[in-house]
């Protein structure tokens, strides 16, 4: 009385699903369109840049514009070693170091305040709204007003003080926003278990939370660092009488009128590309022990 | 002052978060040492709650709880000597199985041999040595319920509470993890408290369960009492494979109630708790699904059985035994569970007229 109920494959149905699927086959012609569309908006994207990059590689006979005048590295000597190009090296360790002490202070405000922003408390609302106000004000206005109060105040205008606050003005709400990103992936249950386990709120911190946060304390520091490093608007009035880096550029470009001035375009873009690429390239390290390499320690 | 064995008592636990309503209401429970026991009840019964306030994850608004005779309330976790098992076991995704198991002795200051030493010695005892330098992320769900298990073994509590344990798991795995709980309970010879919202689970695990409802606690017992004696219909209905049938008493004879509604005449029900009910009094009863059968109405049947004619709506293989679903009684479900070959014997089609019937004193009258 059993009756076969199974159905042997059929091999015009095979050929009418294969018949539904044409695009296994050429591609759409949208799909040309729309790379020609993402060609452009790259060329366009990156072709000033690398105009610039290509144009710093030229000899002494080098100018402003193409064509390209012979090949070499001069210009790039030219910019360490002349003094009529400004003090580059001094705007570049100014712009590094603070960079870095910007850097610091966004990871670690932006993660408490992450912590913070977890739990509501009173007035949540009201802080989160006054950050979101510092990011849309204009950044130029707020610098005008740090040099107007600082010389009220009768504080001197410094790279490594008023700047330092301009900046964080812009890099901190950055941080925050970032961060609350970041910690929603952080789950109660992790610390609840290592307060069961017998862990003080010290030991939880930095066993637990700072270690799983980890990629997104990199990411946020990444971008505390290059948003401070080439920080303009904010700076220009604030920075007193040695300049950052990107105000030497600008002060290059009103009064430097040879190839050094693209030198230095190539020579700080390398840098930056450099910083992506460590930080980048630790929270790949730290996202692959996790992921896969059994004995990893 | 330390606690010395995992008996539990619950006096008097309300635990409000807003003042208004009561997440638990009123809860008092005496759990011996070394029992496995069971909080059964739907989301939201408040069952997690009473869980954390053990573990003293949470503190109650009133009342007591004992651990091992001492008020833990106000204590640490590893005060109270209890370890959670959380309900997505939180393993720590940054450390693997060894630093895992390790964790609660790293953050003691245990030195790094002897912490390795010991964690070792748990991994065995879990069977997971050839996966202890693996991360959470590379192992099964049934895998790091064992790594969760160890990690909260190792520091050697008294009272283990498990949050849903094997919710995370799919079924097999499930049944298979169930005898692995049983296991290590009675390897560690310490209380487990396990809260689920599976009826299967608690009565197959559990020595004594706890069945809640909207904070309060509806019946506790052994499993065995709780399944076949159910006291009300809500614990009936929760536990499952009980038919739940509301009636009126038509007359008392002797210690039986005569009950009957508009699809029942007849039925006689033992008083049971109902001692004190009257003729006219509207009750529930209760019988289990495994005790109905069924019959063509032209065959006759003693007296001694309840009968009620009904139809059959739907009928469910259920492998060893069919699930044959008949008419409504007013409100109620009525289900026979009837064995294999009893009904392929001559089995019924949806539409056949029956008579379900049971002996007498198969019916429990309910609270």
């Amino acid at each position: 009385m059993t009756a076969d109920l199974t159905v042997k494959a059929d091999p015009v149905a095979l050929r009418r699903r294969r018949a539904l699927a044409p695009s296994r086959g050429g591609r759409p012609w949208t799909f040309y369109v729309l790379a020609a569309l993402f060609t452009l908006y790259v060329i366009a994207l990156y072709g000033p840049m690398v105009c610039i990059y290509i144009l710093s590689f030229q000899d002494v006979r080098g100018g402003l514009v193409f064509p390209m005048r012979g090949t070499s590295l001069h210009w790039f000597v030219d910019l360490f070693t002349q003094v009529r190009t400004g003090d580059v090296k001094g705007a570049f360790s100014r712009s590094i170091r603070l960079a870095v002490v910007v850097t610091i202070i966004t990871v670690v405000v932006s993660f408490m305040s992450g912590l913070a922003f977890r739990r509501r408390f009173a007035g949540d609302t009201v802080v989160f709204y006054l950050m979101i106000g510092s990011l849309v004000a204009p950044g130029l206005v707020l610098g005008i007003g740090v040099g107007l109060i600082c010389n009220t105040l009768g504080i001197e205008a410094s790279w490594y003080s008023t700047a330092l606050g301009a900046q964080l003005s812009w890099t901190l709400p950055f941080g925050v926003l970032v961060m609350f990103a970041v910690m929603s992936r952080l789950n109660n249950a992790w610390e609840e278990a290592a307060r069961d386990l017998g862990a003080t709120a010290w030991q939880t911190t930095f066993l637990v939370i700072i270690p799983i946060l980890a990629p997104g304390l990199v990411a946020v520091a990444l971008f505390g660092f290059t948003l401070s490093y080439d920080e303009f608007t904010r700076t220009l009035l604030t920075a007193g009488s040695l300049n950052t880096l990107p105000l030497e550029i600008w002060s290059m470009t009103l009064n430097v009128t040879s190839p050094s001035l693209y030198a230095l375009g190539t020579v700080t873009t390398l840098i930056s590309f450099i910083i992506i690429g460590v930080c980048l390239s630790s929270i790949a390290r730290i996202q692959k022990r996790r992921a896969v390499g059994p004995g990893a320690h | 002052m330390a606690v010395e064995n995992g008996s539990i008592e619950l006096a008097g636990i309300v635990k409000s978060y807003d003042g208004n309503t009561r997440v638990v209401d009123g809860v008092n429970l005496r759990i011996p040492d070394r029992a496995y026991c069971c909080f059964l009840g739907p989301s939201g019964c408040g069952k997690t709650t009473i869980l954390r306030m053990i573990a003293g994850h949470e503190d109650p608004t009133h009342g007591e709880i004992l651990i091992g005779g001492q008020d833990v309330v106000g204590l640490a976790p590893v005060e109270r000597r209890t370890a959670m098992m959380f309900q997505s076991y939180a393993l720590f995704p940054h450390l693997n199985v060894r630093d895992n198991i390790a964790f609660a002795l790293r953050v003691r200051g245990v030195g790094s041999q002897e912490r390795r030493k010991a964690a070792d010695a748990m991994i065995e005892k879990v069977r997971l040595t050839e996966l202890a330098d693996r991360l959470p992320a590379q192992l099964s769900g049934g895998q790091q319920q064992r790594v969760a298990l160890a990690r909260a073994a190792i520091t050697g509590p008294k009272v283990l509470l498990l949050d849903e344990p094997l919710s995370a798991l799919d079924e097999q795995l499930r049944v298979q993890m169930r005898q692995e709980l049983s296991r290590m309970q009675r390897d560690l010879g310490i209380t487990f408290i396990h809260v689920t919202h599976t009826q299967l689970e608690a009565i197959a695990i559990a020595d004594i369960v706890v069945v809640m409802e909207k904070g309060k606690i509806k019946q506790a017992g052994p499993a065995r009492d709780v399944y076949d004696q159910p006291q009300d219909r809500y614990v009936a209905e929760f536990l499952g494979g009980q038919n739940v049938l509301a009636g009126q008493i038509e007359r008392i004879e002797g210690d039986s109630a005569v009950i009957a509604s508009q699809e029942m005449r007849d039925v006689v029900v033992p008083l049971g708790v109902r001692r004190t009910a009257s003729t006219g009094d509207r009750v529930d009863f209760a019988v289990r699904r495994d005790d109905v059968d069924l019959m063509r109405p032209e065959r006759g049947g003693n007296s001694e059985r309840a009968k009620v004619p009904s139809r059959v709506r739907a009928i469910e293989y259920q492998g060893n035994f069919v699930k044959v679903i008949l008419d409504k009684v007013g409100q109620d479900e009525l289900i026979a569970y009837v064995p294999d070959r009893v009904f392929y014997r001559d089995p019924f089609s949806i539409g056949d007229v029956v008579i379900a019937g049971w002996e007498k004193q198969n019916a429990r009258m309910l609270a």
